[in-house]
């Protein structure tokens, strides 16, 4: 890595970013209770114990306008207004930390850097729906995160912010931690859940939601790690001051992890509506080796790519989805000139296939297909009505899946289909793959010009495709090269060429 | 170790932790006239934050730069980490990217000791809740 220039620098807008969900991560030490409470830590609780109605508190959380920040958008007052509705003698908080996208580590972040912003958060959560028992549902990857989130409870029970009667007041409130073995799925609320009773991590239809029948039948209310880490400030700086950030119907935050092929990588936390364009070359600092854009994958496996026609649409849940993606848990993975759109919806669903927990058919099978698909035409074996298939089969599994998982499947093929149409078609009709990517469809080559005749490319071939006289210009045969690139490597003029 | 039995026992104590008059308590060696903040999440240990920890640790204490070190999360720097943030006495903090041992060695000797610019520095790029 390269140390920045003077020009990279400046060219680092100053503070288009806000850090609510972030406020303490590399500010405070995660390890020292001490830290959170002089941060005001713990203030939000106190107060809200001491002076406002369990119905108070989740006004005030309605008002805010904050929505769920896992991926979905729902608005979080309004699920916990559900859970306290319904009466039952027992009722459970749960915080979801199974952050499973590729290429995303918001919660992570978060759990290692300001660990005790989402306990108080949970207990804030239990007292206004009125449970007494919380779990956070971390992933066992998350070894780091499990540690300090361990530190951070023992401190939190010492100091009497979790355990019986908190702040003196009748209020008992207890957080424990449940592992996950790192299946996608279980990011999925009603998967999660049976995951945490220790049953298979598959899906179950909604109704009955969590909020009526959750964790052991108990009416259970379950948040991302990132909307939990917004509640204490909304309560010290009041739900207005909250809902004057953002855009009509997105308020505050996003934390965005900024990955792939831009200058800045990195955690960044931007106020909604903010335009994609402002993220990847204001704060990301532009592409990368000064490489020309070509999309942006938002919501991981879920979402879709977003292209240059998209870069000034400010983000937030509606603009992402009328676009055909989503905002997802925050993934943003950055592509360039030499990305493959059609290796990429392929990348993302074999990661699906994968991660399918193979209860319902169109998920279990159809993703499988999808993939076959994708993959034929990878491979420069696809025929033009394989792209009347993959549309089809894609919009069969989006109607017809269980959970989130399929509903939401297919988008990278549906919006990279209808962004990059052009690509298919090339890997299809032409047998080419225009970003040089999709290795089936290219050919080794050696450029007459730059051979010697050394025979080292010959020699290093173990099918014997390469002939040639000793310093005259070599050539590659195509029909017996396997196209390992023992050649390029060996060639030391650059003779070699992949087209 | 104070339990906290009430909302007002809360704010005293948290009046109590800030008569340091530092930000934060980790600066709490009213004294410690250097503070150095070291990004310890997972991302940066694998970038080598632990070595750095490590470095700066024993370095200055063999140079006799009275300093308190600490470990936070995640500064959001990924491209440039590991990273470190120092603030002397009555300036502003300042973020170090691309902190390496010679980097390292770098800061104390110039930046700390001197005041010395040093090359590296990263802009901060973000407001804070407080500011808004």
């Amino acid at each position: 890595m390269n140390e920045m220039s003077e020009d990279q620098v400046k060219s680092i807008p100053r503070k288009k970013q806000i850090r609510i969900a972030l406020r303490n991560c590399g500010v405070i030490d995660p390890e020292r209770i001490e830290e959170y409470i002089e941060k005001d830590g713990y203030f939000s609780l106190g107060r809200i114990l001491t002076e406002l109605s369990p119905e108070e508190t989740i006004r005030i959380v309605k008002e805010s306008g904050l929505r769920g920040r896992g991926g979905a958008g729902f608005p979080t007052g309004l699920k916990w207004e559900f859970a306290l509705k319904n009466k039952s003698d027992q009722k459970y908080v749960v915080c979801n930390a199974d952050e499973g996208d590729p290429g995303a580590f918001m919660d992570r972040s978060i759990l290692e850097g300001d660990p005790h912003s989402v306990l108080e958060a949970m207990a804030i959560c239990g007292y206004a729906i009125g449970a007494d028992t919380g779990y956070i549902y971390i992933r066992a990857e998350y070894p780091l995160a499990i540690e300090r989130l361990k530190t951070a409870i023992t401190q939190a029970r010492e100091y009497g912010f979790l355990g019986k009667a908190i702040f003196g007041t009748k209020f008992n409130f207890d957080i424990f931690l449940k592992y996950g073995a790192g299946a996608f799925v279980c990011g999925e609320e009603t998967a999660l859940i049976h995951s945490m009773e220790g049953r298979r991590g598959e899906p179950s239809l909604k109704p009955p939601f969590p909020a009526e029948s959750g964790y052991l039948g108990k009416p259970t209310n379950v948040n991302n790690v990132e909307t939990f880490a917004n509640i204490p400030v909304i309560f010290q700086k009041g739900p207005e001051w909250f809902r004057g950030i953002g855009t009509d119907k997105s308020k505050g935050t996003k934390v965005f992890a900024l990955a792939g092929k831009v200058n800045n990588v990195g955690l960044i936390e931007v106020p909604m509506g903010t335009t994609i364009r402002e993220v990847i070359f204001e704060i990301g600092g532009g592409i990368r080796e000064g490489k020309k854009f070509k999309a942006v994958q938002t919501g991981g496996p879920s979402g879709g790519c977003l292209t240059e026609k998209h870069l000034d649409t400010p983000i937030d849940y509606e603009n992402l989805i009328a676009c055909g993606s989503m905002m997802g848990s925050g993934g943003m993975i950055v592509m360039d000139e030499d990305d493959c759109m059609v290796s990429v919806a392929r990348f993302f669903l074999d990661f699906t296939v994968e991660e399918s927990c193979g209860k319902c058919a169109p998920c279990r099978i159809g993703n499988k297909r999808l993939y076959e698909l994708l993959d034929r035409i990878c491979k420069g074996k696809g025929e033009m009505e394989d792209l009347d298939r993959l549309k089809n089969l894609s919009i069969v599994i989006k109607d017809t899946s269980l959970c989130g998982l399929g509903q939401s499947s297919p988008n990278p093929v549906l919006s990279t289909m209808d962004n990059f149409y052009d690509e298919y078609i090339s890997h299809v009709v032409d047998k080419k793959c225009p970003s040089g990517v999709c290795r089936d469809l290219l050919e080794y080559f050696i450029v007459e010009e730059n051979c010697v005749g050394c025979t080292a490319c010959a020699r290093a071939c173990p099918v014997g495709a390469i002939s040639g006289e000793r310093k005259e210009p070599h050539v590659i045969n195509p029909e017996i090269c396997i196209k390992c690139g023992a050649c390029m490597e060996k060639c030391k003029f650059d003779a070699v060429i992949l087209r | 170790m104070p339990r906290i039995k009430s909302f007002d026992e809360l704010k005293t104590y948290r009046e109590k932790l800030l008569e340091s008059g530092r930000p934060v308590s980790s600066d709490r060696d009213a004294d410690v006239p250097v503070i150095v903040k070291i990004a310890m999440a997972t991302c940066s240990l694998a970038a080598g934050a632990g070595k750095i920890m490590q470095f700066m640790t024993e370095e200055l204490e063999k140079r006799g730069i009275d300093a308190s070190i600490v470990g936070t999360g995640c500064m959001g720097y990924c491209y440039a980490e590991p990273t470190i943030e120092v603030t002397l006495p009555g300036q502003e903090p300042v973020v170090f990217g691309y902190v390496d041992m010679k980097k390292a060695d770098h800061i104390i000797e110039r930046y700390i000791k001197q005041g010395e610019v040093v090359d590296g520095v990263i802009p901060v790029n973000y407001k804070k809740v407080e500011e808004l």
